[in-house]
């Protein structure tokens, strides 16, 4: 938080267009289209409820961010999106969640998967070579015919990803062979792959230096032409950089969720701006 | 978020401190000498072995030379020596036990793992624990009043289906090298299943879920991902396992029928290293028959080195090999 750049403060106090078209948005004055939807969602680890009625739509092409202390539900909200909490044993889950309208329950588990794409707190690349990494969810989903393609999809991923560069002439190497931030970005570049339309970001930067830092927010912003994206962050200034919404979780509820500018300037609830301000332990 | 300043703990070390600190160094340097005199030590009693074995098997070394290594010929009484017939039981009996074990451990290992209810998992793996810790001579007697009957009883099926095979011909009487591998697959299998299903529950469940992300299937996950990230420690399992049935001794001898000859057939009778040492040492009349006796120990030494550095070294180029 210390090493904010001063570019970001001024996002921080001035809110830039995006920021304010996301506010039109959920005014409803834009054309912006629901890309999910969740609506009154429970979810219970065993007996503890660890989600309480969890309802928000999240817009299309625009990043959502969620904020809130460690242990609110932020992760399990997240991956609830994917159905990948399934994976947890001695989990329930119910209320809705739409996918352009279609609930994720009646879509084939690894279907959603495909085009709901998940990177992780602690960047996870495969024991495989930097390619190999990438190609894999071009593989298990028959998405590459030949090796041809499957080259020239890698290689986009990886240019997407912003890594291309700094990876192209060693691409048969192992991935555990990169810096902490290129191994995060192999991982956007392998969840990138297979052209999700929605990507989870569950705090992708907590383990990174600010350098790695920003060059993964500038990514953010230059995916949001083609993807959804939606982040989990501790680091509030990150939220208020890059996030056109925000919610703010508490103890497993969704106490406010709106624009951005207005979470960081004018909350609607107290808690809110108690976290917001830094007045929250 | 406003970033209050915290005061910085301890801007130096205290004296109660620094006198902590030598205090750790110089644990540091007891320590240092402990563990090396330990490994030290290893490699001594190590080095007094083959020392051992190679002075008191100079008799049969001056009068064989290699060719020992080479001759099929086992005659205490012509004082014919050659270790060939051993070599060929010992791999041949440990190999069928991989053949068998391999599959079998590893699977039970991954439906243990990924599978199983932990609480059936946790079960099961305890009594397998228990197996692994069964005295060979008990093994022996499994294999003499279980397995050879029943073997007996799928010999026909074995060689309606591979009879044509130079593999499965001649008579079966129970005892032979197929007994032997079979025998031995069932003691080395409680290793393999152990020692991998921890490797594999080990495996970061990230690693699981960046595939399942991508769409992968459970089973893709476990193959594609799992298995390969457990995959060293899997196969330390395997060697472990090896090194035990080259080196098995009673449970051998039980079931293999303890006839030096050399036959094509796994249902011929045949005999391992182990298990002549130990039938036949305490009756080894004349200095040349123990000298030949103490070299086979020398040849089974050799043989578990050898065995393992090449596995080892197909490992480490299969990993060089793109994977990490
Ligand atoms: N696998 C799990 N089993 C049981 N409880 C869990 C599990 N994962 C998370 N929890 C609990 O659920 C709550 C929410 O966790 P999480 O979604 O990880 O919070 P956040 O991501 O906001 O830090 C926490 O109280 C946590 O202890
Ligand atoms: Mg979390």
């Amino acid at each position: 938080m210390q090493a904010s750049a001063p570019k970001s403060q001024m996002e921080l106090t001035m809110p830039t267009p995006t920021n304010s078209s996301a506010l039109g948005a959920s005014e409803g004055t834009s054309a912006s289209t629901i890309k999910l939807s969740a609506t009154d969602l429970n979810f219970h680890y065993g007996s503890f409820q660890a989600l309480h009625g969890i309802s928000m739509k999240i817009y299309a092409n625009r990043v959502t961010a969620f904020i809130g202390p460690s242990g609110c539900g932020k992760s399990t909200f997240l991956r609830t999106l994917n159905r990948l909490n399934e994976a947890v044993r001695n989990t329930r889950v119910d209320g809705t969640v739409l996918l352009d309208g279609q609930d994720i329950h009646d879509i084939e588990v690894s279907e959603l998967r495909r085009r709901v794409g998940m990177v992780f707190q602690r960047s996870n690349p495969f024991p495989k070579s930097i390619f190999e990494n990438v190609a894999y969810g071009l593989r298990i989903n028959g998405m590459a015919s030949n090796r041809a393609r499957l080259r020239e999809a890698v290689e986009q991923s990886l240019r997407r990803a912003a890594l291309w560069d700094e990876v192209k002439d060693k691409l048969n190497q192992s991935a555990y062979g990169l810096s902490g931030g290129q191994q995060q970005r192999l991982c956007i570049a392998r969840a990138l792959a297979v052209n999700p339309e929605v990507l989870l970001l569950d705090e992708p930067c907590s383990a990174l230096d600010p350098i790695a830092t920003a060059k993964i927010e500038d990514l953010i912003f230059q995916l949001k032409d083609s993807c959804t994206i939606v982040i989990v962050t501790h680091n509030m200034q990150q939220a208020a950089r890059v996030a056109d919404f925000t919610g703010f979780f508490l103890l497993g509820r969704l106490i406010e969720f709106d624009g951005t500018t207005v979470i960081f300037k004018n909350p609607a609830k107290k808690e809110t701006e108690d976290y917001v301000t830094g007045r929250f332990g | 978020m406003a970033a209050t300043s915290t005061p910085l703990a301890g801007s130096g070390p205290s004296r109660s401190a620094r006198s902590f600190i030598e205090r750790l160094r110089s644990g540091d340097q007891v320590a240092h000498a402990i563990t090396l005199a330990a490994a030290a030590s290893i490699l001594l009693l190590t080095g007094l072995l083959v020392y051992e074995l190679f002075i008191h098997s100079s008799e049969t070394r001056a009068k064989f030379g290699w060719s020992f290594l080479f001759t099929q010929t086992w005659d205490p009484v012509a004082d014919e020596y050659g270790a060939l017939p051993f070599i060929y039981g010992t791999l041949v009996s440990s190999a069928l036990a991989l053949l068998i074990g391999i599959p079998l451990g590893v699977g039970a290992a991954i439906f243990l793992a990924e599978l199983a209810p932990p609480k059936i998992s946790d079960a099961l793996t305890f009594l397998i624990e228990l197996l692994a810790a069964v005295p060979s001579v008990i093994y022996g007697l499994l294999g003499i009043f279980v397995l050879v009957p029943l073997l007996r009883i799928v010999e026909p099926a074995i060689r309606s289906v591979l009879g044509w095979t130079p593999l499965f011909q001649g008579p079966f009487y129970g005892v032979s090298l197929f007994s032997a591998g079979v025998v031995l697959s069932v003691m080395i299998v409680p290793f393999i299943i152990s020692i991998s299903r921890e490797v594999i529950r080990a495996v970061p469940a990230d690693q699981r879920e960046a595939a399942l992300a991508l769409g992968a299937t459970r089973w893709e996950a476990t193959w594609d991902v799992v298995i390969p990230y457990a995959k060293s420690g899997i196969l330390g399992s395997i060697f472990l396992a090896l090194a035990r049935s080259l080196g098995e001794t009673m449970a051998v001898t039980m079931v293999i029928g303890n006839d030096p000859k050399i036959k094509a057939s796994l249902f011929a009778p045949g005999y391992s290293i182990a298990a002549v040492i130990a039938n036949e040492f305490t009756e080894a009349t004349g200095d040349i028959y123990t000298s030949a006796l103490i070299e086979l120990g020398l040849v089974l030494f050799g043989l578990t080195i050898v065995i393992n550095a090449l596995a080892r070294a197909l490992v480490a180029t299969g990993n060089r090999g793109g994977n990490a």
